[in-house]
């Protein structure tokens, strides 16, 4: 056993630093969430005491459950999420095994250029993709938004789950050849699988910038029907006046899905590390 | 019949040539075993004659058809491999039947098959559990296993030992020559080992480089290796090598002595100081250097030989192979 792991004191100081790192990171959203529930002069008073009696009040739920729309935009905000999630991992993870398990003319050049995606962040061609989605019709519908999230997830899912997919073992792919698997079959029924703690860590890496996103929904999808919650939230910020109950409700509410996508995928990462493929 | 032919097999990585006319029949039931150093090839030849590779240039026949452009799964093989690739998803029933639910088996059919695949291997009590529950030794009898059922024409083993420790090694190997027994079928079995290519093999082929070294029985290529490299990798220990001119002035031969063939005498040509001494209880390795060269004796028995001491050898002039200078065999008296 390793000594610097079964010391006590180690461990305590190690426990304590993770612990101090956590309330750092949790502290913000606890503010967030005591203050949803205080009426807006307890608010200012005292942001940092806990509603009591006195101060608790509801008003933000009730004011953001009053603006109507609330959960179409919670709905849209999950489409676009859920549906980009699930393109940039398909697609992804085909290009990444293409890239890492076929020999062709072009593949190194084929990588490299997926990888440039990495490095130029894709709001520079906001204005070029304006147009296109001009063009094509698509502005105003949700479909424009999980285009857009699928390329700008791509790049770094293809980079990480191709050095994932040269892990696999050779072996385990030519077993299924010589029994008569297709590559479709090798692929989604052998491959995939093992590769599940990557897709669950490119998942968790893509989920909470498409979900928290402001830009490309305020570009691309402003319309009333498409909205997505953190657009939808910027109702209650106002110029002069915002309406401080109704964000920090609404903001409470935005969390709860994407720690129940994490929670899911989380719960993959391990799963996925625990099968007994090769020795 | 012919099992399997290659003629003129050749495999060439970019500009890495691998394989080298390659030319080689495996006669129908025969067990034929590949072997050499790391890198030679023997397993992208193994890989060629699954399938999983193309041939560069060259002709491959299973059972007498020509499969160069045949898929793996249609040459009628079955490969056992090393790491057992065993598919994690499935249990050992399912890791047995795959092949044969591909090929469209009817399920009788099937359940027969692995019925008397797991009698043979033992397998009966684990058919419900998965790879991740099994031992390493479980696990590669599963993947023979799963090649046994498809009934193939030919079985390729690709190192399938190399995972397991020493005493399933040896308790494996001898299963897998009860099989070959058992079920007559073709084999070709790749290997670094020579002592399990010297067990199993009917016929071994030597590899280096990409080409083939010797080709024959176990006992052809110990008692006549056709140069210094079959002769130093078959056998263990390997044997002696020093240049003749130690023995008789003037020889600019190499000369190669087997470590069992030497044996102490007083009057023996070879004297040498002892640098160490494996004591085996049944045998006693003597590791002398005679000048620079280092050589090992193979002595039946016990014996109470200390480093340090010096010995002198003698071995029968008969059983003395020479080597020209390209390595290649040359008859043992000049003239």
């Amino acid at each position: 056993m390793n000594q610097a792991r079964s010391n006590p004191l180690n461990i305590a100081l190690m426990h304590g630093a993770l612990v101090l790192y956590t309330l750092i990171a949790l502290f913000p959203v606890f503010v967030i969430l005591i203050n949803s529930f205080k009426d807006r002069r307890s608010i200012f008073r005292e942001p940092l005491a806990l509603p009591d009696s006195e101060s608790f009040s509801t008003i933000g739920y009730e004011t953001v459950m009053r603006q109507g729309d609330f959960f179409l935009y919670f709905q849209n905000s999950m489409i676009v999420t859920v549906g980009s999630l699930f393109f940039i991992l398909l697609f992804g993870a085909m290009a990444a095994y293409a890239l890492s398990e076929y020999r062709f003319r072009g593949n190194m050049l084929m990588g490299l250029y997926l990888a440039l995606g990495i490095m130029i962040p894709i709001r520079i061609g906001t204005v070029a993709i304006l147009e296109m989605m001009v063009a094509t019709g698509l502005v105003n519908t949700l479909w424009a938004l999980i285009l857009v999230y699928t390329a700008q997830g791509l790049p770094l899912a293809v980079f990480i789950l191709g050095e994932f997919m040269r892990q696999v073992s050779d072996d385990l792919k030519n077993a299924g050849r010589i029994d008569g698997l297709s590559e479709y079959t090798i692929f989604f029924r052998l491959v995939l699988p093992l590769v599940r703690p990557a897709m669950a860590t490119v998942a968790v890496f893509n989920m909470i910038p498409i979900w928290n996103d402001l830009w490309f929904p305020l570009i691309l999808a402003p319309a009333e029907e498409t909205k997505t919650l953190t657009l939808g939230s910027q109702v209650f910020i106002g110029q002069f006046v915002t309406d401080w109950n109704a964000v920090l409700s609404a903001l409470s509410m935005a969390i709860l899905p994407v720690l129940v996508l994490y929670a899911i995928f989380s719960r993959q990462l391990i799963r996925g590390i625990t099968s007994g493929a090769v020795k | 019949m012919t099992a399997l032919s290659l003629s003129n097999v050749n495999k060439s990585f970019g500009k890495v040539h691998v394989l080298k006319d390659i030319d080689l029949d495996v006669d129908e039931g025969e067990f034929v075993v590949f072997v050499g150093p790391s890198g030679c090839g023997k397993s992208t030849l193994l890989r060629v004659i699954a399938g999983l590779e193309d041939a560069s240039t060259g002709e491959i026949r299973i059972g007498g058809e020509v499969v160069n452009l045949t898929p793996p799964s249609k040459r009628g093989i079955a490969m056992v491999f090393q790491s057992y690739a065993l598919y994690p998803h499935l249990n050992v029933r399912g890791n047995m039947t795959l092949a044969l639910k591909q090929e469209g088996q009817p399920k009788p059919v099937i359940e027969e098959r692995v019925a008397k695949a797991s009698r043979m291997l033992n397998l009966e009590p684990y058919l419900d559990r998965y790879p991740s529950e099994l031992s390493g030794g479980q696990r590669q009898r599963v993947a023979i296993g799963r090649a046994i059922v498809r009934e193939p024409k030919l079985f390729l083993f690709d190192e399938p030992l190399s995972n397991l420790d020493a005493a399933l090694r040896m308790n494996t190997r001898l299963e897998i020559a009860n099989l070959h027994r058992s079920l007559g079928a073709s084999m070709v079995y790749v290997t670094h080992d020579q002592t399990e290519a010297m067990t199993l093999a009917d016929k071994i082929v030597v590899l280096r480089d990409g080409r083939v070294e010797q080709i024959g029985s176990p006992m052809e290529l110990y008692n006549n290796p056709v140069n210094q490299f079959v002769a130093g990798f078959l056998g263990s220990p390997s044997m002696n090598f020093f240049p003749a001119g130690l023995i008789e002035d003037g020889d600019n031969r190499t000369m190669g002595v087997r470590p069992e063939d030497l044996f102490l005498a007083d009057d023996g040509a070879i004297m040498a100081r002892v640098s160490h001494v494996e004591n085996l209880g049944g045998d006693t390795n003597v590791v002398a250097h005679m000048g620079d060269h280092q050589i090992t004796a193979r002595l039946f028995g016990q014996h109470s030989i200390e480093a340090g001491e010096s010995l002198r050898f003698g071995f029968d002039p008969a059983r003395v192979y020479h080597f020209d200078q390209n390595g290649m065999r040359a008859p043992n008296f000049q003239g």
